[in-house]
């Protein structure tokens, strides 16, 4: 953050169409948690412009670390070590600085550390499945975990997740928050399942698909997956006719 | 031809999923040692912060009038002269004892979200009148496939919510109690109805 001016100005419009619309049956708890009147239209106010800015104070040394952040001294879980890295960026392909993102996912079996979780694959003792980070100042993240599995979920008679991690990210705005899902390059399950195909647009799918980084793997110890998340840009520059509070 | 215009496009949102707890709030699922506490928990005020304290509670409900027990529902807001905590605010610098953004589980068996913070001020819309006070909501959770933003206004604020320049263009006058907080003592009540009759107002900011 210390080398980014603050910007002050109104975010791009989301443009709806890469997003998935609320109401996709085929996902079934979408059916009664849908809003079904139109959204209104409110362009930002300093009210959404604005957003909570977490410093580098709140990480901890292994915050970024699943395969250490949880086990046991001198253990680790089982399963495919890899990195993900990549970069937060804007809309206009300029690197988010000091952004939280936080992830989250199951263990190589599938099974998540949750109390609702009811998955037969058993618990690993050395995985959490939790993590955080922030972004430098040119807007990159890494983090070091296990692989997941994917995991059956009562949606329809038959259906699996794909490998999947869980990402939730900050910029600077409120209007920039975002939670998605990164996939993993040639998993079959991604185009069958139905919480993916809630996204209409093809190409936006596949910008959810993390490719193997065979450049950033650290031979003899771990592979890697490169993920950048774009946020929604703002103008660049204030054209306002009348200065907003005056 | 012409220039490519060279924007990227946004990334798509998915759900959150029923476990949005290990990575949002783990110690509140049962995972501990990693975080020492859960970002945003806990009261949002200390003892040297300005400002009227309150208490915000309420349910997120389903279509079917049941409440969600799986939501996580974050508040973004102005301190109690109107600032708000953030690089982006020119006006002036917000209270340094309120940081102004908080997260909330669903009680696991009710479903009620709960936050202790302070009213905010009023902050001025993009052409100077000033908007009345709110506080920004986001919701997501297992079958909310994009966030929903919306916000709340206060009962005790008839004046200034008529005044308001958001409310004024709902074009819909009976639904704009959907974003009225009921205050009673130091506690809002504010519940959000997803789907139906009394579907609440969210908005694409």
């Amino acid at each position: 953050m210390k080398n980014a001016p603050p910007e002050t100005t109104p975010f791009f419009a989301r443009d709806r169409d890469v997003h998935p619309p609320a109401y996709t049956p085929w996902y079934k708890t979408s059916v009664l948690r849908s809003p079904q009147r139109a959204l209104i239209s409110l362009e930002g106010t300093k009210s959404e412009i604005t957003g909570p800015v977490f410093g580098h104070g709140i990480i901890n040394e292994f915050d970024n670390d699943l395969i250490v952040n949880y086990a046991k001294p001198g253990e680790g879980p089982i399963g495919q070590r890899i990195l993900v890295h990549g970069r937060v960026l804007d809309e206009r392909g300029i690197g988010v600085a000091g952004a939280l993102v936080e992830f989250w996912q199951a263990n190589a079996g599938g099974r998540y550390r949750h109390k609702k979780e009811t998955y037969l694959a058993p618990l690993d003792p050395n995985f959490g499945g939790v993590g955080r980070t922030i972004t430098d100042e040119n807007g990159f993240y890494w983090f070091k975990t296990i692989k997941p599995g994917p995991y059956p979920w009562p949606n329809g008679v038959n259906d699996w997740r794909p490998a999947h991690i869980h990402f939730s990210v900050f910029g600077h705005g409120f209007a920039q928050r975002l939670i998605t899902q990164m996939y993993f390059e040639g998993d079959p399950l991604i185009w069958i399942c139905p919480i993916v195909k809630t996204i209409p647009d093809k190409d936006a799918i596949e910008r959810l698909i993390a490719p193997l980084d065979m450049n950033a793997t650290i031979p003899h110890d771990m592979g890697a997956y490169k993920f950048d998340i774009i946020l929604r840009g703002r103008r660049s520059t204030l054209f306002e006719n009348r200065m907003e509070g005056n | 031809m012409v220039q490519p215009l060279g924007y990227l496009k946004e990334t798509a949102s998915q759900t959150a999923g029923p476990y949005v707890h290990i990575g949002c709030t783990p110690n509140f699922t049962g995972i501990h040692g990693v975080f020492d506490a859960d970002l945003g928990s806990g009261s949002m005020v200390n003892d040297q912060t300005r400002g009227e304290r309150i208490t915000i509670r309420g349910r997120v409900f389903d279509g079917a009038g049941t409440p969600l027990k799986d939501a996580l529902v974050e508040i973004w807001q102005a301190d109690a002269d109107g600032f708000y905590n953030s690089p982006s605010e020119t006006r002036g610098k917000a209270d340094t004892n309120f940081f102004g953004w908080a997260r909330c589980p669903g009680d696991m068996d009710t479903g009620e979200f709960v936050f202790e913070t302070v009213k905010p001020g009023r902050a001025p819309f993009r052409d100077g009148r000033l908007m009345a006070p709110h506080v920004n909501f986001w919701i997501v959770a297992r079958g909310i496939n994009i966030g929903l933003n919306t916000r709340m206004y206060f009962s005790d604020e008839e004046q200034a919510n008529a005044e308001d320049p958001i409310l004024a263009r709902v074009e819909h006058k009976m639904r704009i109690p959907t974003l009225i907080g009921k205050r009673e003592g130091d506690t809002v009540t504010f519940d959000i109805y997803l789907q139906g009759e009394n579907e609440t107002i969210f908005f694409d900011i």
